[in-house]
């Protein structure tokens, strides 16, 4: 999306300039928002507007804002971005400006870029030669790099409210608290799902450790094997959880159809050493050390599993990313093309995708714990959907919804 | 008694194409303009305006056309900032005549054009602007500034009316003649809104230039070729001398372009 200020003045009442002007930017499939207006109050006084005009595409923009110019219209020159280099590797220049997760653009030598990727709580970081600017975190700056520091040249796009149609997401738009009805909801979401797989979009799922612990993976393995899943994100402990609930029956000692314990807390230990022995989760399916459980039916289905480490592991399995800064990384890479993700039982791990999620990333989070949902998606105003439930009864309908025909249509 | 800016035809002829209208292979037949000239100046001089005469200039044919040289109201002049650079030699001659007449002028900015009476025509209390093809809309809002009007944009659509006055003609009554398809809807719907009384030009009257009028109180002078129009002016009381112009229509212009009155108005 871009845009430009304009102002008309003189007789634009009268002459109908205004409406000719608006109607104009609407029939070119453009947008306007009036951000002042002064209308004359004798005869012979001048009115004033100052219009912000949205195109899709930068050519789209010049093409209208040139049409507009016949009509008066003058084009409000807005500032470049201001510009520090960067003290030191990792270091940011003082004054620094720091992104949202929202769209955004600098102005440079007249002409504005898109900041990309649309990251929160990062610098922005500007190549000259190549025309692009970058949102980066500590991590990735050098000393001498170009950061815009400062607000001047900086446009923020919020994400607009859709007009054209119901989009279930800025429908509810909020959280559904624990005593409230689901099953219309989830049954929404399988649809979204189901839209999102045929128009080729990609589904992330964060799994947290509950999933494992509430008996809920079989019913996630059933998505997995429906061709719901592209990736899924979570941590050692989940992994560790699963591979015992496969390899030993339970999770953390406790099983989830017995409801007692049986091997008491070693088994994930020991769940853990035959996964390093293997050589890894992908090695232990081949050798079929590994013949069920949730990443069992990622490796057999292709889905990209991210496994990042906490502080309290385990191990770690191997494939983990034990180094914090390597699996921002890593999820980040991840998480480009991701259209749908669904955050399920893990406020840490939440939290932390969320951090890294474009602005219409649409989200859906799922948690026994109202705090943990509401923080979870405060970042995607209008794409999200908070579910304060537990998981497993909303993983078996939604799976259920998805994959009995006679719910369809 | 209206006084009146002409300029004789000397050095009319076609000697290039910046309308439709302009054939420089067909030409115009110098002997016949100056016969059709003359008769205007009789008719407006019998009508009791003083007319005035600046002296044509060699290589400036299109001088003839003096409504073109700028606007003047009261004692001040607004000289025309030319957008073809084939009459942009007239600006200079008909500023300092102004001025040498004690008329005050007052430049609009360079870079904005403006055809003078062409395009900036007082009816009732609001002067209506053309623009697109000769003025731009920015200097409406100039002369607004500079005269302290109401100035009503309207934008011009149809290349072959590429001056305001070549399709739109205010009566003194309040009134007007016109023809809507010269101008796009929104500036047909902002002259309905300002204009009582409008009288539609058929097409192939409006072809013969009908809008192109002299008005001088109840007279109106104007090319013939126009009976329905005529008809219609004669019913609101109105005298209409109907005079010959196919050697200036050839280069776009009739009566009105061919005169300038000196003031429009004598105030906004």
């Amino acid at each position: 999306m871009s845009s430009e200020t304009i102002e008309l003045r003189g007789h634009i009442i009268d002459s109908l300039i205004l409406p000719k002007v608006l109607d104009q930017i609407l029939t070119s499939g453009g947008n306007f928002k009036i951000t002042e207006i002064n209308i004359g109050r004798k005869r012979a006084d001048q009115s004033f507007a100052r219009i912000e005009v949205s195109a899709e595409t930068g050519e789209a923009l010049d093409g209208l804002i040139l049409r507009l110019r016949q009509q008066g219209a003058e084009v409000v020159e807005r500032a470049n971005a201001q510009v520090a280099s960067a003290p030191a590797d990792g270091v940011f220049p003082s004054d620094f400006y720091v992104t949202t997760n929202q769209q955004t653009f600098v102005r440079l030598d007249g002409k504005e870029i898109e900041v990309s990727p649309a990251m929160i709580n990062s610098a922005i970081a500007l190549d000259r030669k190549k025309g692009t600017a970058r949102a980066v975190k500590f991590f990735d700056v050098n000393k001498g790099d170009e950061i815009v520091i400062g607000h001047q040249g900086v446009r923020v796009v919020p994400v607009q409210r859709a007009t054209t149609h119901t989009d279930l997401f800025q429908f509810i738009n909020t959280t559904v608290d624990a005593d409230e009805p689901k099953s219309a909801i989830i049954r929404g979401i399988g649809d979204e799902l189901r839209r999102a797989r045929e128009a080729n979009g990609k589904i992330a799922i964060v799994a947290g450790p509950a999933i494992v612990r509430t008996g809920a993976g079989q019913h996630l393995i059933r998505l997995i094997e429906a061709g719901y899943v592209d990736r899924l994100f979570a941590g050692n402990l989940f992994a560790a959880y699963d591979v015992e609930r496969a390899l030993f029956g339970t999770s953390l000692g406790a099983n989830p159809e017995l409801a007692v314990a049986r091997g008491g807390h070693e088994n994930h230990l020991r769940a853990i050493n035959m996964i390093r022995e293997a050589g890894g989760i992908s090695s232990a399916v081949h050798q079929k050390i590994l013949t069920g459980g949730i990443l069992h039916a990622c490796v057999r289905h292709e889905v990209d599993i991210v496994l990042t480490g906490g502080i309290r592991d385990e191990g770690p399995i191997p494939g983990v990313t034990t180094d914090v800064i390597e699996a921002q990384k890593v999820m980040r890479t991840k998480l480009a093309g991701v259209t749908h993700i669904i955050l399920l039982a893990t406020l840490q791990h939440s939290l932390a995708i969320a951090s890294m999620l474009a602005p219409d990333v649409k989200t859906v989070c799922v948690d026994i714990d109202p705090p943990a949902v509401e923080r979870a998606i405060e970042h995607q105003p209008l794409q999200s959907i908070g579910l304060v439930t537990d998981v497993e009864p909303f993983l078996r309908e939604l799976v259920d919804c998805l994959t009995d025909s006679r719910v369809r249509d | 008694m209206r006084e009146l800016l002409l300029c004789p035809p000397d050095y009319y002829g076609i000697e290039y194409e910046i309308n439709p209208w302009m054939s420089v292979a067909r030409g115009a037949q110098a002997a016949v303009a100056q016969r059709q000239w003359k008769q205007l100046h009789a008719t407006l001089s019998e009508l009791h305006c003083e007319v005035h005469l600046i002296p044509p200039q060699p290589r400036l044919p299109d001088m003839v056309f003096t409504a073109n040289a700028g606007l003047t109201v009261g004692r001040k002049f607004i000289p025309s900032n030319f957008r073809h650079k084939e009459r942009a030699g007239e600006q200079l001659f008909f500023s300092n005549w102004m001025e040498e007449r004690g008329y005050e002028v007052h430049w609009l900015p360079d870079n904005l054009y403006f055809e003078g009476e062409g395009d900036a025509l007082f009816g009732g209390d609001a002067l209506f602007c053309g623009y697109k093809f000769r003025s731009d809309i920015q200097s409406h809002r100039a002369l607004a500034d500079m005269l302290g009007c109401l100035a009503i944009s309207v934008e011009l659509v149809d290349p072959r009316f590429y001056h305001l006055d070549t399709c739109f003609c205010p009566l003194p009554d309040g009134g007007a003649f016109w023809f809507p398809s010269a101008f796009d809807e929104y500036g047909q719907r902002a002259i309905r809104e300002h204009v009582t009384d409008l009288i539609d030009v058929l097409p192939e009257e409006s072809m013969h230039f009908s809008c192109n009028a002299v008005i001088i109180e109840r007279d109106i002078v104007l090319p013939e070729g126009a009976p329905k129009l005529v008809t219609q002016l004669q019913d609101r009381g109105y005298r209409c001398h109907e005079l010959p112009m196919s050697e200036f229509i050839k280069a776009g212009g009739a009566c009105k372009c061919l005169t300038m009155f000196m003031p429009q108005r004598e105030k906004c």
